[in-house]
């Protein structure tokens, strides 16, 4: 049997070393899309995702590396978009921000704030309809939260009961403004818990947990068929598009990353990979990984840009 | 087989039609299963398919729309209804940001076989934000095809095709169409891509959008007593837009009047003078004409509201100018208002 920490390792460890690989090759020039970076909230991606069936079906913002890699698992079309390259998951119309493959459930991601979310639950209404048994998860971030169409769609989802899961990723900053100065509530779980909903919070960076804890979740949303809200928390390593920290720039602390940095999920996992396994299995799996990503990259770079064509495909079918 | 049905009925026909046979389409907005029945044109349906194919929906418009997106993008074709194109408008950022894009965006992966009615136009006394038209935002962007049928025919027609389309489709409905009785054929789809020349003549083409066919067809009557022959074509898709049933007129013509239903101000008609400039400048005998809606907010207080809105008169004087004619007499004539409906025949 596959070792269930191990497997959430992995995940994890593939979308560290991708967007690592990516802070490394950036200022070369050649991959020219805003990079929003997915660093520090691996364990909440990895933690839902293990828990979803590839049949089921996930909605993502600008920011999802993670969710992309946590999802589909390959690294070849997801390089080829970040180089613009025909290989890529939209032949290179879309880019970071825009990552998606249908066929292994990541249904769409977009660069509209909270634009997804009713998408999402368009999605789950017709799965119900259609008695397939599949479940939606919706991931967002904390700035969604104060917009119109996030409370629209919870409500939608809660009046008519939709199978879907809606995760807010909260590390507390939208772009740059923190919570504080955007928020006229306390908390947003005494809100949430007005709907006809279950949720549940955690501001763990153990994959396991998260994991867990979505288990969790999903059986009770089987059970009683209402929504699931998963409001987790984290903390967003680097810049809000960039690949560099900015810390300096002085509207948060850096001693805040220090105390993230100390549970980092990956480290945290890695470790108690290492005790129960011993660090050659890690490594060897480290290893593999590392150089499926370098020989991803190695392509994306020879493959070719999409010929002057493919700017007029599929706008209409 | 045809019959003789109101524009309403058409559009009800054809949603009936459709659900039956395809149990993925669904049908919904704000009031769809209320007793008004976005004025009697979802009659039925709740019946018939029961409330998992028919539902009213929270007042939502914004959420509503991505709702569809993501239905539509799992297999199911949504039509989706607002009562008033107005309220469209708060879902703006979904249809352009989000429906428009989805298929180029996802390379093909993805498609939105998604209609949004809209119901547009002139009441009465609605005042500015229940009287709108707007097409010419939705046409501006690249995806989604618009279409404003003026005939029960391409009413029903029209609808049947857009709701099989793979494509997002904005379908747009003028209240005082609803009433106009009309033939419509029983399981005929009509084209979404074409013009449609709904009378023939030599003088003076004019081009018409959604009720301006109404008001065309009357101006065309009344000018046949002083010997000029009017050809109307209706623009029933703007998007994608038809020019050349429209360059073919002018070169038969030489004289051509676009008598818009919205702000002319960048508006549809500014698109096609343009296109025919481009395409049959050396064929006109005079400068392209433009009739509309001026530059301003639509008031409610009946007087205003006659000033506000383009009519037949309107192109009457048009059409007076360019052919040199002086001062028709217009008494005697009956015109259209809402309180003297027209019912047709179309």
């Amino acid at each position: 049997m596959e070792n269930i920490d191990l497997k959430l390792y992995e995940s994890m460890y593939l979308i560290r070393r991708s967007e690592e690989k990516i802070k490394e090759h950036y200022l070369e020039d050649e991959m020219k899309t805003p990079m929003h970076m997915s660093m520090g909230s691996e364990a909440i991606v990895v933690g839902v995702c293990e828990c979803l069936d590839r049949t089921d079906q996930v909605f993502g913002t600008y920011r999802s590396h993670a969710l992309y890699l946590a999802k589909v698992a390959e690294t070849e079309a997801f390089f080829g978009e970040m180089y613009g390259k025909v290989t890529g998951v939209a032949k290179g119309k879309g880019g970071s921000m825009h990552l998606l493959a249908p066929e292994a459930g990541l249904m769409c991601t977009s660069a509209i704030v909270a634009s997804n979310i009713p998408v999402a639950i368009g999605a789950a209404f017709a799965n119900k309809q259609s008695k397939n048994g599949k479940l939606v998860a919706v991931f967002f971030g904390d700035g969604a939260v104060e917009e119109g169409v996030f409370w629209e769609s919870v409500n939608a989802a809660c009046l008519m009961q939709l199978p879907v899961i809606f995760i807010c990723e909260d590390n507390e900053i939208a772009v740059h403004t923190n919570f504080s100065h955007r928020r006229g509530f306390d908390k947003l779980g005494q809100v949430i818990k007005g709907f006809n909903c279950h949720y549940y919070n955690s501001d763990s960076t153990d994959v396991s947990k998260i994991y867990q804890l979505t288990q969790h979740a999903i059986e009770k949303q089987k059970a009683e068929l209402k929504p699931i809200f998963l409001h987790l928390k984290y903390h967003r390593y680097l810049e809000h598009v960039g690949v560099f920290e900015d810390y300096e720039a002085g509207y948060r602390d850096r001693k805040e990353y220090q105390t993230w940095l100390a549970k980092d999920p990956i480290a945290l996992q890695r470790k108690k990979l290492c005790n129960l396994l011993g660090e050659v299995q890690v490594n060897t799996v480290e290893n593999s990984v590392n150089l499926q990503i370098v020989k991803s990259i190695e392509k994306a770079k020879q493959a070719n840009f999409p010929g002057p064509s493919v700017a007029y495909e599929d706008v209409y079918s | 087989m045809s019959r003789v049905i109101s524009y309403r009925d058409a559009i009800n026909e054809a949603m009936f039609e459709e659900m039956r046979d395809d149990v993925s389409i669904f049908v919904y907005g704000i009031d769809v299963a209320d007793h008004k029945r976005i004025f009697g044109s979802t009659n039925g349906l709740v019946e018939e398919f029961g409330e998992d194919r028919c539902f009213s929906t929270p007042l939502s418009e914004d959420a509503m729309t991505g709702f569809g997106l993501g239905a539509a993008i799992n297999g199911f074709r949504p039509v989706h209804i607002h009562m008033r194109v107005d309220f469209m408008l708060l879902a703006m950022s979904q249809i352009t940001n989000m429906i428009a894009s989805t298929q180029y965006g996802s390379a093909g992966k993805l498609k939105v076989p998604m209609v949004i009615r809209a119901i547009i136009g002139r009441g009465w006394g609605q005042a500015w934000q229940h009287s709108k038209t707007l097409h010419s935002w939705f046409a501006h962007v690249p995806g989604l095809k618009v279409v404003m049928p003026s005939r029960p025919y391409d009413a029903k027609g029209m609808l049947k095709a857009a709701i099989r389309n793979d494509n997002p489709v904005i379908f747009i409905e003028h209240r005082w169409l609803y009433d106009v009785i009309g033939e419509v054929s029983d399981e005929e789809e009509v084209s979404l891509d074409g013009c449609s020349v709904i009378r023939a003549g030599n003088d003076v083409t004019v081009l018409a959008v959604t009720w301006m066919n109404v008001e065309a067809l009357k101006a065309a009557e009344v000018l046949k007593k002083y010997n000029v022959s009017i050809e109307v074509i209706d623009v029933r898709s703007i998007a994608p837009l038809d020019i050349d049933t429209i360059v073919n007129s002018v070169n038969k013509t030489g004289h051509l009047i676009i008598a818009d239903y919205d702000w002319l101000h960048c508006g549809l008609s500014a698109e096609i003078a343009t296109s025919v400039y481009e395409k049959a400048m050396y064929s006109l005998k005079s400068s392209i004409s433009r009739i509309g809606i001026p530059e301003t907010h639509c008031p409610t207080t009946r007087p205003l509201e006659n000033e506000y809105y383009p009519n037949a008169i309107d192109i009457i004087r048009v059409v007076e100018e360019k052919m040199g004619i002086i001062d028709i007499n217009l008494e005697g004539e009956e015109f259209y208002s809402y309180e003297k409906k027209f019912k047709g025949p179309f």
